[in-house]
C-alpha cells in the first residue's frame, strides 16, 4: 500500500484538507471525498471533456490529474459558478434559455471549458465556438443548441458591461 | 479504470529530481503534464512504481532567447502557444502547437513531455526534427546535448539514459530566405492527425530552391524525414510542378505508413502527398512575402 499524502485544496472558495493515496484521480477526489458530484466522469482518459474543471483559472481535465497534484491550488467546479440558488452564471442562464443541454451529462465540462474561453474571447464566431468545444463530447444535442447558447452567453455578457 | 498503486515524489528542485532518478532509474518515471502518462496509467498500460512529479520545479519552466530560443522542458504547451518569442523565433513551432489536442490538454501538457514521449503521431517531434532542435539531457553526473535525429529512437522511445531527465530544448533560427509551414489533417479539430508534415523551403538569391525539409507524422515509427523528395527539389524553380513531383516521391519512396482504423496505408500516402503540395506552396508564399 502506497503511503498517503496530506493535501490542502481550495475548491469554490472553501478550503479542504485530506490525506490521499497518490493514485487517487482528482476527479474522484472531487466527487467522492469532497462530495461535489457536478463534475462528471465519462472516459477517464482525457477524451470526452466531462470532467473539465478550472485549476488556478485554467480549464483542465480532472480525470488525468492526481489529487495530490492539486495540493496548494485553487479549483473551481460547476457548483462554484452560480452566484446563488436563484441567480445562475450568465453562461448557465444562456444554456437554460437556448436549450444548450438535454441529459446534462456533458454540461458541467462544457460550462467549465467556456468560462475561461469567453473571458479571453468576448465576441467569438460560430466557427470559433465549435473549435472551443471540440474537446467536449455530447451524445444528445448534436451541438447546435450548445453553440447557440454559447453565442447567446457571449452577447449577454457583453451587454452587461 | 484507475491507476495501480505507486509511490509519489514531488521535488521542488531539479537537483532533488535528478537524485531520485539516480537512485531509481527507469523505475522512477517522470510525470510532466501527465496528459499521456496518466491515461496510460488509468488503462494500466503503464504501471510505474514511483512517480517523480516535475511540476513543482520552477527552474524547468522558461522561454528565453539566449543566442537561440530555449524552452524549459516543463513549459506548458498553452504557454508556448501564446509566447511572442516563440511566434517570432520559432514560427513553425507556433503554427504547430494549436494542432495538439484541445486547449484543456495543452493547459497541462508540456513541450518536454510531448518530445520525450516520442509518439509518431505527435506534432512536436516532427517540428523538432525539421528545425534540427537540440535536447539537453541531465543526470546527477552532468548534462549533454542530443541532436533531434539521435533523440527519437523509435516508437515511443527516446535515447536518454534511465538516470537522465530532459531539461531543455534549443530551437535554432531558420536559415535566411526560408519559408515554413505546418499542415495536417485530422477527422476532428484536436484529434491525432491522419497525416501531416512540417515543411521548410530555403531559396538561393536568384530564387531557385537551395534546400528543403519535409518531415511527416504518423507514417512510420517516428518523425519521417523525406530525404529523397528533398534532394529532388534542390536547384529547382519553386512552383506547382516541382512541388507535385516532390509530393509523389515523398509519399511513394520516403514513407512506410502502417495504416490505422481511420486511414489505410494507401490513404495516408495520398493525404501526405496532397498535404505536401499545400505545405510547400504555403512555405514558398511566405518566403516570397518576406
Ligand atoms: C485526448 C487527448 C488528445 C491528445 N491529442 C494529441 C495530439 O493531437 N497531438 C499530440 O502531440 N499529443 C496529443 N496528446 C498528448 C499530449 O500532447 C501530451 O501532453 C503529451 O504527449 C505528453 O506531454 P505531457 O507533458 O503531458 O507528458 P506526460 O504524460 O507527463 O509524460 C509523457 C512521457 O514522457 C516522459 N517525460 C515527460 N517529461 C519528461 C522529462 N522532462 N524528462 C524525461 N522524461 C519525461 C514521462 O515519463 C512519460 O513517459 C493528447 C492527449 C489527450 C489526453
Ligand atoms: S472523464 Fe475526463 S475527459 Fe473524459
Ligand atoms: S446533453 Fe447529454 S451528453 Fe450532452
Amino acid at each position: 500500500m502506497a503511503s498517503k499524502h496530506p493535501i490542502s485544496v481550495t475548491i469554490n472558495g472553501k478550503n479542504f484538507e485530506h490525506e490521499v493515496e497518490p493514485r487517487l484521480l482528482l476527479a474522484d477526489y472531487i466527487r467522492h471525498d469532497v462530495e461535489l458530484t457536478g463534475t462528471h466522469v465519462g472516459c477517464e482518459h482525457g477524451v470526452c471533456g466531462a470532467c473539465t474543471i478550472l485549476m488556478d483559472g485554467k480549464a483542465v481535465r480532472s480525470c488525468i490529474m492526481l489529487a495530490v497534484q492539486a495540493d496548494g491550488h485553487e479549483i473551481t467546479t460547476v457548483e462554484g459558478l452560480a452566484e446563488s440558488e436563484e441567480k445562475l452564471h450568465p453562461i448557465q442562464q444562456a444554456f437554460w434559455e437556448a436549450h444548450g443541454l438535454q441529459c446534462g451529462f456533458c454540461t458541467p465540462g462544457i460550462l467549465m471549458t467556456l468560462v475561461p474561453y469567453l473571458q479571453e474571447n468576448k465576441t467569438p464566431s460560430e466557427q470559433d465556438v465549435r473549435e472551443a468545444i471540440s474537446g467536449n463530447l455530447c451524445r444528445c444535442t448534436g451541438y447546435q443548441h450548445i453553440v447557440d447558447a454559447t453565442l447567446l452567453a457571449a452577447k449577454t455578457m457583453q451587454a452587461a458591461k | 479504470m484507475k491507476p495501480a498503486p505507486f509511490e509519489y515524489h514531488a521535488p521542488d528542485t531539479l537537483e532533488e529530481a535528478l537524485e531520485l532518478k539516480a537512485q531509481h532509474g527507469d523505475e522512477g518515471k517522470a510525470l510532466a503534464g501527465g496528459q499521456s502518462l496518466i491515461p496510460a496509467m488509468n488503462f494500466r498500460v503503464a504501471q510505474p512504481t514511483l512517480l517523480i512529479d516535475l511540476n513543482r520545479i520552477g527552474e524547468l519552466r522558461y522561454i528565453r532567447k539566449n543566442g537561440v530560443l530555449h524552452i524549459g522542458a516543463m513549459t506548458q504547451q498553452s504557454h508556448a502557444e501564446r509566447d511572442p518569442l516563440v511566434a517570432k523565433h520559432a514560427p513553425l513551432l507556433h503554427e504547430a502547437i494549436p494542432n495538439i489536442a484541445h486547449p484543456q490538454i495543452r493547459n497541462r501538457g508540456t513541450i518536454g513531455g510531448s518530445l520525450a514521449h516520442a509518439d509518431p503521431a505527435a506534432e512536436l517531434p516532427v517540428v523538432a526534427t525539421a528545425l534540427n532542435t537540440r535536447f539537453r539531457a541531465q543526470s546527477a553526473k552532468g548534462d549533454r546535448w542530443i541532436e533531434a535525429k539521435a533523440f527519437f529512437a523509435g516508437l515511443f522511445t527516446n535515447s536518454m539514459q534511465p538516470d537522465e531527465l530532459l531539461v531543455g530544448i534549443a530551437f535554432p533560427e531558420m536559415a535566411e530566405r526560408t519559408g515554413y509551414a505546418f499542415v495536417e489533417l485530422a477527422r476532428r479539430h484536436g484529434d491525432y492527425a491522419m497525416a501531416g508534415l512540417a515543411a521548410l523551403v530555403t531559396l538561393n538569391e536568384e530564387g531557385t530552391i537551395k534546400e528543403s525539409r519535409l518531415v511527416y507524422l504518423n507514417v512510420g515509427d517516428g518523425p519521417v524525414d523525406a530525404v529523397t523528395a528533398c534532394a529532388s527539389l534542390i536547384g529547382k524553380k519553386p512552383g506547382d510542378a516541382a512541388f507535385k513531383e516532390a509530393a509523389q516521391i515523398a509519399s511513394q519512396k520516403d514513407m512506410e505508413p502502417f495504416g490505422n482504423l481511420h486511414a489505410s496505408a494507401d490513404y495516408q500516402r495520398h493525404l501526405s502527398a496532397v498535404l505536401t503540395e499545400r505545405a510547400l506552396a504555403k512555405a514558398y508564399e511566405r518566403v516570397k512575402a518576406a
